[in-house]
């Protein structure tokens, strides 16, 4: 099956039985597709489905086994970035590619004028940016410090960078993981200024009800093959994820469950040592009840999570576990407290790429009598440990001697998981659980939290899925700054309400 | 071009790798025996016979690699725990120093009980010489690698300094060498009449511990996992400072028992020309041997092997002995290339 532009325009860019193997996997297998000028294209599939892969391909980062390009009628030679971005493909990625401490001006100047030329010609660049943020709606001072704007508007400098090179495809890698609804709202506006002026737009995203937002058509990939294509106008959320994931999904059923004591409370606390840190904070973690903690990231998230995972101390207010304070707080005080954690990076916090699943999944509690005795190491035992978490949080993998590196992120966080909640913790500090995994392991993953709740456990929930925090939690906090907002119960705030609160508003009347 | 990782490396693949190094290094050998005017076979035959062509070579050989198992374990003790230990030089120093100090009549005591007295004082010399810039690395953030490598001349004037001065042997002609140990103080032959000492089989020993330790042991866990992710390694609850130390201890403790071995069982006394560069020729031997403690023993035979060969050889053929330094050079980039590509493969990008 292969996406077909619609007749009326002109194709900007097509994509012919692309195929990519690595090793045995097939990430790619004969992808076609094509965007017309004008048009908004959105890439929908799981992680792994193979988008990021596809695009590295059109981008000359990887070159395809088979397949060709033609962006405008023309083939792209395959493998040279720099072909890429001469002929008019520009990419915007998650992660930000600006020179921090350069202005705007010079950040869209970096790379488009020879290394050795003598004159920058600021004055002719600078009328052009005018000119390009004029006709796109993308206002954004030149001369402003990066370092200094806000995440959406790096973003839009980011657009502003492709369409200074002159971009026809634009490439935005889920643009709005990182934006608050308003900001993603300005976004939208932006990429309809750009379709109006004839550019063709590829929208990769996880998010159902952002495509049915933005895109024309929509291109869903799964095991690495194309397959549906949908015009947005006949289809919905529902439909699309079937497609997805090749079924039918649904929410999670949130049963109700007895609330008990606060398991871990903070009271005006405040961190050192963080951008931001947390001023003046205070949240109550109750058993049986899932806490939300909404916000745009780096927005004090990482201090809250830290602080709680024992790899920061507060330096001002109270801490207090299970009604007492905690004098000396570290990473093993909070595994003693049976604190459990779920880190937001996978691959650096929560486990060490070469060693083998048994070595990860007892690391933290290596020194029970379970695994060693008197420092000697029952491997047998952590073997066996090991086993029982393959075989209970459904890891793929080839056996308890993989390396962890070798396991897809979807299984990693299964193995984390597991190591956390097979000790039955009162307190689960859940960051970022499950950004980045296909939906199969989005629901492993909140289910077994969900019953985590069920057995009683307080759990702190922090996530950049607004949908998720809201779908999940029974109260939420919003963090914005460092601070943190009062509790709002399940169902009384509206995504836009939410929205108001991240960006900042409301903590000046509160507090 | 790009290195793309191997899942599950077949036997082939992880051996083939290695004899295609050993042998490039074997034909470069040949081509420098070549430049330099002679027949490579017949050099190539001296350096083997030199090495392992009689019992008197075969020991040389085991003697020469003694040091290089210590000081080989003591960087693969640090390396893998990511603290890069340059000073095994200072240390083995430190600890030759030491069994100087205590075996030369400052303490009375028979045998049995000196030795391991000297032994122990060594370990904690050099371990003492290890500590400070892991906690300066661990406090101030200060480079280990400058502190570690600074110490290594620090330590050699000082030691020159000493016999030069209040540790010269009254009895020894003016050379700036020490007094020799006491008789009680020398490590016994394995076997009496040949000259293979004790210090290679505390060298066996050591390699042996090292390797359970790594393996089966909480502490060696704990080092390993500081140093293949000291983030994970602190988020799961590892005290990362004392660990650093621990570390610090167990490879400044091996570098100076070096010193102890070629003291106390081969040199008798203290000159400053004890080490050939052991300590530096240590990171060769842990990293020919992918930092893993078995692993040294072989790759401190094979190094010492080539400088025992080399030197019979330049002496029977005029190749001049660089020739060692050279090969070796050679066969560490080789190995290490090797190394890699047991783990991954190449792929055209």
């Amino acid at each position: 099956m292969s996406g077909t532009a619609p007749k009326s325009r002109p194709v900007a860019l097509r994509l012919d039985g692309i195929t990519k193997r690595f090793g045995a996997v097939l990430a790619n297998d004969a992808i076609s597709l094509e965007v017309a000028q004008g048009e908004v294209l959105a890439l929908l599939g799981e992680n792994g489905a193979g988008k990021t892969t596809l695009m590295n391909i059109l981008f000359g980062h990887y070159t395809a086994d088979q397949g060709r390009i033609e962006v405008l009628g023309e083939a792209l030679p395959a493998g040279q970035p720099r072909a890429a971005l001469d002929r008019g493909v520009g990419m915007v990625h998650q992660h930000f590619t600006l020179a921090e401490n350069l202005t705007v001006l010079d950040n869209l100047l970096l790379g488009t004028r020879p290394l050795f030329g003598l004159r920058l010609n600021r004055g002719a660049a600078r009328a052009r940016i005018a000119a390009l943020a004029q006709d796109f709606g993308l206002a954004v001072d030149p001369d402003a410090r990066v370092a200094d704007l806000s995440v959406g508007e790096r973003q839009r400098v980011e657009i502003l960078k492709a369409l200074y090179r002159k971009a026809r495809v634009l490439i935005l890698d889920e643009p709005t993981a990182v934006l608050t609804p308003q900001e993603a709202e300005a976004l939208f506006a932006t990429l309809r200024h750009a379709v109006a002026q004839g550019l063709a737009v590829i929208f990769i995203s996880h998010k159902l009800h952002e495509v049915i937002g933005i895109a024309d058509r929509v291109v869903v990939l799964r095991h690495g093959r194309v397959v549906g294509e949908v015009a947005v106008a006949d289809t919905d959320p529902a439909r699309l994820a079937a497609m997805m994931v090749g079924a039918e999904i649904r929410s999670p059923a949130i049963p109700t469950v007895a609330e008990g004591a606060v398991a871990l409370r903070l009271e005006r606390v405040a961190t050192q040592g963080f951008h931001p840190d947390l001023v003046n904070a205070s949240l109550d973690l109750v058993a049986g009840r899932i806490t939300g903690l909404a916000g745009v990231s780096g927005n004090g998230q990482g201090a809250l999570a830290a602080l709680i995972a024992g790899l920061a101390v507060p330096v001002a207010g109270r801490f207090q576990i299970g009604g007492r304070d905690i004098p000396d707080w570290s990473p093993l005080a909070a595994i003693g407290q049976g604190v459990a954690r779920i880190p937001e990076d996978r691959h650096h916090a929560g486990t060490i790429g070469d060693f083998t699943l048994t070595e990860n999944a007892v690391i933290e509690r290596l020194r029970d009598p379970r695994f060693s005795r008197h420092g000697w190491i029952d491997w047998r035992a952590a073997r066996r440990h090991a086993e029982g978490l393959i075989y209970g949080y459904d890891i793929r993998c080839s056996g308890p001697d993989a390396r962890i590196r070798l396991l897809s992120g979807g299984n990693m966080q299964k193995l984390i998981l597991g190591r956390a909640l097979e000790e039955s913790p009162a307190i689960i500090l859940a960051n970022q659980p499950v950004r980045g995994l296909d939906i199969g392991a989005v629901r492993f993953v909140q289910e077994r939290l969900l019953a985590a709740r069920a057995r009683g456990a307080a759990i702190l929930l922090i996530s950049e899925d607004l949908e998720e925090v809201m779908a999940l939690s029974d109260v939420i906090h919003v963090i914005s700054d460092g601070r943190l907002s009062p509790q709002f119960p399940r169902g009384s705030m509206s995504a836009a309400d939410l929205g108001l609160w991240m960006a900042g508003q409301g903590f000046d009347h509160a507090a | 071009m790009r290195l793309e990782p191997i899942a599950d490396p077949s036997p082939m693949r992880r051996v083939l790798p290695v004899v295609i190094a050993l042998a490039a290094t074997v034909i470069l050998a040949g081509f420098l025996a070549l430049v330099s005017g002679s027949d490579p076979m017949a050099v190539l035959g001296l350096i083997v016979k030199g090495a392992v062509g009689s019992k008197f070579a075969a020991l040389e050989t085991l003697n020469r690699a003694t040091p290089l198992i210590f000081t080989g374990l003591a960087i693969a003790v640090a390396f893998r725990a990511r603290l890069w230990n340059i000073g095994a030089e200072a240390q083995l120093y430190a600890g030759a120093l030491v069994t100087v100090l205590l075996g030369t009549g400052a303490l009375p005591l028979p045998a049995p009980v000196l030795i391991p007295v000297m032994a122990l004082g060594a370990i904690v010399a050099g371990a003492a010489m290890l500590v400070g810039p892991a906690l300066l690395k661990l406090r101030l953030g200060v480079d280990e690698v400058v502190t570690t490598l600074l110490l290594n001349f620090v330590m050699l004037l000082f030691i020159s300094m000493l016999l030069e001065g209040p540790l010269k042997d009254p009895m020894g002609m003016g050379w700036p060498k020490s007094a020799p140990l006491l008789k009680e103080a020398r490590l016994p032959r394995i076997v009496s009449g040949l000259r293979l000492h004790w210090g290679f089989g505390l060298a066996l020993i050591a390699a042996l511990a090292v390797w359970l330790l790594d393996r089966h042991t909480v502490a060696g866990f704990e080092m390993r996992a500081v140093g293949a992710g000291e983030t994970a390694a602190r988020f799961a609850g590892i005290r990362v400072p004392r660990v650093v130390i621990r570390t610090a201890v167990l490879s400044g403790g091996l570098a100076a028992l070096a010193g102890f071995s070629e003291v106390a069982g081969l040199k008798g006394n203290l000159t400053l020309d004890l080490s050939p560069g052991y300590g530096y020729t240590g990171i060769v031997v842990a990293m020919l041997a992918g930092l893993n403690p078995l692993g040294v023993v072989l790759s401190a035979l094979f190094v010492a092997a080539i400088f025992v060969g080399a030197d019979s050889m330049s002496r029977a053929a005029g190749v001049p002995t660089y020739i060692a330094d050279m090969l070796l050079a050679f066969a560490l980039l080789a190995m290490v290339l090797a190394l890699t590509m047991t783990r991954y493969r190449l792929r055209r990008a």
